[in-house]
């Protein structure tokens, strides 16, 4: 009676075992949260991932399909090698195709497809099939040949087969300045590849050395760093060296993620934490050797995204910086003074922030223009003899966004300084520090959550930005989001659009892991 | 917790639900959504045509902007919600989207108007022809004294040093740069069909690349020249009359090489109210009305019997003046409907590097 007393299951007031109970209601507690939650998720599910999801199709999924309208031809390109331009039989699919499409209209629609892989062939596409739907009988081959040369050019037929998939990886390509290797473009091919295939062989050779090294040996642990940094020398040394845009920043980047992977880990176990980024940096080098063998770069003419993504992140870069010089010490001086001048002052802060923003956009018209304020005082004080070229210029693209981005980066600051207790830098003072240095290794390390969720927030702002460059800003300062906007508003080129939202998304993602692994997402705070 | 749907509650919804319903407008035919470009050249239809259309019919019209992108009415018909009656086309968009199947084609006996009175009547078969106007370079009299007198000045920036300001599209910027590059006006398209020929035209751009403006909206350049941020400006010739006209400024026109076209009516396809379209067409075209327009803005009229009723003392100012036409450059608006889409995609990257 003794023994089964002791082991006695502990009872609630109408005899459930505790346990039980506690269990049942922590089980309500939890679907009350989910019920409160579901609304808001679903609202964020049907607004945010749902349209993220459908322009993530739009890119790889070919808004412009145009295997329906060229059905005949498609249907004989089937098993067609591509070594030669196809025979007869083709070329009567192609004819046939092209009466219907004058027929239904849909010419405009091919040649506008067709033309986002080959340049120049729309209004040949369109003239083609207005003489074609007057051709009566066969030979098919030398009358559409005779009609227009393109078609007996083995590109055309190369690149009418591609537009047969419906999944295509032709809009993801173009978004980073690559096509497919065709036999106009052959010798672009050549040029190049080679450095950059035994780059990055190498560069997949070191890390899996390194990786297995440490398996080995953790002895080998403290090399990390050091042979990191090398690494990154000798990427930058020979990115230099490339011609092609992408491989340029392709390198460098790769480099740079190896780097700062090896740098965060830092002290002795160093591999382990670092190992899912040397992982990834290996997986990127794998998906770049593969996309630089076996596509090609565009024309010189037509390659610009590259270069407009690199700029757009040095734009948003450099607006950042600049609000954080700006910002922090306005920040400084509003935590520290007492509450009432404070919000005085607040007040100056928030009114921009309130009006709107084409407003202040067009305010800075008045004052950067050649006859502007600014311009006048400068001739004035006779500090310059003509007008400085302030808007329509870099200068004036990121002073404007500087001023509207201001507010976002300044509040998250100034709402962590205010939780900073001041006795802090009193107490570090009086342990006989300088001001400078209280200021740097007591103040400074605190306001840091509040830097990086300001920074942060204001970066990835700054990367959607377009209509402020498109204001201001002269035709080199357009970034990535004017010519998604282009795309679907003057080119209706959905898959376009969707495919430069795909490559900046995944650019912030890349990014944002990054930030997470030398700040911290759960160290920041916004107040 | 229960929510108490009494007889009263119940009520009060069903004639929430009559009053929302009866709040729609009475007939679809009562309103009409008229779209074009905005500035000084929307105002004057304004006062020529839509304030009268209203006033005589009881119409209410809705007015929009746009810049002339044909993608916007692309997606509209495609999406098959078409909001926009009667849209103020330029030349290429009109041909390039009647090809695509995106517009009406216009029936002129539905419209009531003899199709032979109309200047460039017959070159289309989905637009009514409204107006004539030219696209020309401009500049500040007080500012360029001398100021220039034929286009080749306008890539001269030794004689005529400052910003230039052009239009954010190939259009008629390319033929400019041939015609400066010493292509005679008659030879300008052969030579721009040719590969060489674009290249030959780009490289001209890029000797004043760096000194250029680009503006989108019409009603930027006489704003641009009043500001002083441009020294020549290309602009459309009716929005620097109408600044010289309202506001007094010491603009003037250099009519060389003036790219001449044609600006249209048209009616996007399945849209729901194409009568009442047809309806304001049919106004908009009469003689009088077409010769009131000029009193605001100098565009010709398209209307043949209209250019007797036009104000004399408007007449010199108009495209169509002889003492314009002399080097005037007609645009080949088929050769712009071929090859415009890849033309501009060539021109936005050329601009971005």
């Amino acid at each position: 009676m003794v023994a089964t007393a002791a082991f006695d299951i502990v009872r609630t007031a109408d005899g459930i075992p505790l346990k039980d109970k506690l269990a049942r209601v922590e089980r309500s507690q939890k679907l009350r949260a989910l019920g409160l939650v579901l609304p808001l998720f679903l609202y964020i599910a049907l607004s945010f991932a749902l349209p993220i999801a459908d322009m993530l199709r739009n890119g790889v999924l070919d808004p412009e399909y145009v295997g329906t309208a060229l059905s005949r031809t498609m249907a004989v390109l089937q098993g067609w090698a591509g070594s030669d331009i196809p025979d007869e039989n083709a070329f009567a699919a192609l004819t046939d195709d092209l009466k219907q499409a004058q027929k239904d209209k849909t010419t405009a629609l091919i040649g506008k497809r067709l033309n986002y892989v080959l340049s120049g062939v729309r209004s040949k596409i369109i003239a083609s099939a207005r003489k074609a739907d007057k051709l009566e009988a066969g030979p098919y081959k030398e009358a559409l040949i005779a009609i227009d040369p393109v078609w007996g050019q083995l590109e055309t037929w190369q690149a009418i087969q591609q537009a047969g998939h419906r999944v295509t990886p032709l809009y993801l390509m173009t978004a980073v300045d690559r096509t497919w290797p065709f036999a106009s473009n052959a010798d672009r091919s050549a040029a190049g590849g080679f450095h950059i295939n035994v780059t990055l062989l190498l560069l997949l050779a070191v890390l899996s050395v390194a990786f297995i090294g440490s398996r080995i040996n953790p002895v080998y642990a403290p090399v990390g760093p050091p042979m990191c940094a090398s690494v990154l020398i000798v990427l930058f040394m020979i990115s230099a060296q490339q011609p092609d845009a992408l491989a340029r920043y392709g390198v460098a980047g790769v480099g740079i993620i190896t780097a700062l992977a090896g740098a965060g880990s830092r002290a002795s176990a160093a591999w382990r934490p670092a190992l899912p980024y040397f992982a990834a940096g290996a997986v990127a080098c794998l998906v770049w050797f593969i996309v630089l063998s076996t596509t090609v770069s565009v024309d010189p003419n037509r390659a610009v995204y590259v270069a407009i993504m690199a700029r757009t992140f040095w734009i948003a870069t450099l607006v950042t910086l600049s609000t954080l010089l700006l910002g922090f010490p306005v920040a400084y001086l509003l935590a520290s003074l007492p509450t009432r001048t404070s919000n005085l002052l607040m007040i100056l802060v928030l009114l921009p922030f309130w009006t709107s923003l084409l407003v202040r956009t067009t305010a800075w018209f008045v004052l950067l223009q050649d006859n502007g304020v600014i311009n006048d005082a400068l001739q004035y004080l006779h500090l310059t003899d003509h007008p400085l070229r302030l808007i329509f210029s870099r200068f004036g693209t990121v002073v404007a966004m500087t001023h509207i981005q201001l507010p976002f980066t300044l509040l998250p600051i100034f709402s962590v300084m205010k939780t900073i207790p001041p006795s802090h830098v009193r107490a570090a003072r009086s342990l006989g520090a300088g001001p400078f240095y209280a200021f740097w290794r007591v103040y400074f390390p605190q306001t840091m959550p509040g830097i990086a969720a300001g920074c942060l927030l204001t970066f990835i702002l700054s990367l959607g930005y377009y209509i402020t460059p498109a204001l201001v800003g002269g035709p080199t300062d357009q970034m990535v989001s004017g010519f998604i906007a282009s795309a679907i508003n003057q080119e209706n080129n959905w898959g376009m659009a969707s495919a430069l939202g795909t490559v900046l998304l995944a650019a912030i993602i890349v990014l944002y892991v990054l930030y997470n692994r030398i700040v911290g997402i759960d160290k920041m705070k916004f107040g | 917790m229960k929510i108490k749907l009494g007889l009263a509650g119940l009520l009060m919804t069903g004639v929430a639900a009559i009053a929302l319903s009866a709040a729609k407008p009475a007939a679809a035919e009562d309103q009409l959504t008229v779209v074009s470009w905005g500035g000084a050249y929307q105002d004057s239809q304004r006062e020529a045509f839509m304030k009268p259309f209203q006033k005589d019919t009881g119409t209410k019209i809705t007015e929009e902007e746009y810049n002339g992108e044909i993608a916007k009415i692309r997606a509209m018909v495609q999406a098959k919600s078409v909001t926009w009656d009667v849209i103020d086309i330029d030349t290429q968009t009109a041909l390039a989207a009647c090809a695509e199947g995106i517009l009406e084609t216009i029936d002129w006996k539905k419209l009531g108007l003899d199709r032979s009175k109309f200047i460039g009547g017959d070159l289309q078969d989905c637009a009514v022809p409204n107006i004539v106007y030219a696209t020309v370079i401009a500049y500040d009299t007080t500012k360029l004294n001398p100021g220039p007198t034929s286009i080749k000045d306008l890539f001269d920036l030794q004689k005529f040093p400052g910003k230039r300001g052009l239009q954010k599209n190939p259009f008629v910027n390319l033929e400019w740069a041939l015609i400066a590059d010493g292509v005679p006006i008659a030879d300008v398209y052969k030579v721009l069909n040719t590969p060489e020929g674009v290249d030959r035209a780009f490289k001209k751009l890029d000797t004043i690349k760096s000194q250029v403006v680009w503006w989108e909206a019409g009603a930027q350049p006489p704003q641009l020249l009043a500001d002083g941020q441009v020294a020549i400006t290309s602009a459309w010739n009716g929005r620097i009359y109408n600044a010289v006209q309202k506001d007094k400024k010491p603009f003037k026109i250099i009519w060389d090489a003036q790219g001449f076209d044609w600006d249209w009516w048209s009616i996007p396809k399945g849209g729901p109210r194409v009568d009442t379209a047809y309806k304001f067409i049919t106004y908009s075209s009469q003689p009088d009305k077409m010769a009131n327009q000029t009193k605001y803005i100098s565009y010709g009229p398209a209307n043949k019997d209209a250019i007797p009723n036009v104000d004399p003392a408007v007449l010199p100012n108009l495209p169509t003046a002889p003492e314009n036409m002399t080097t005037a450059l007609i645009v080949d608006v088929q050769f712009w409907a071929d090859k415009g889409e890849e033309l501009r995609q060539r021109f936005n990257t050329w601009l971005a590097q």
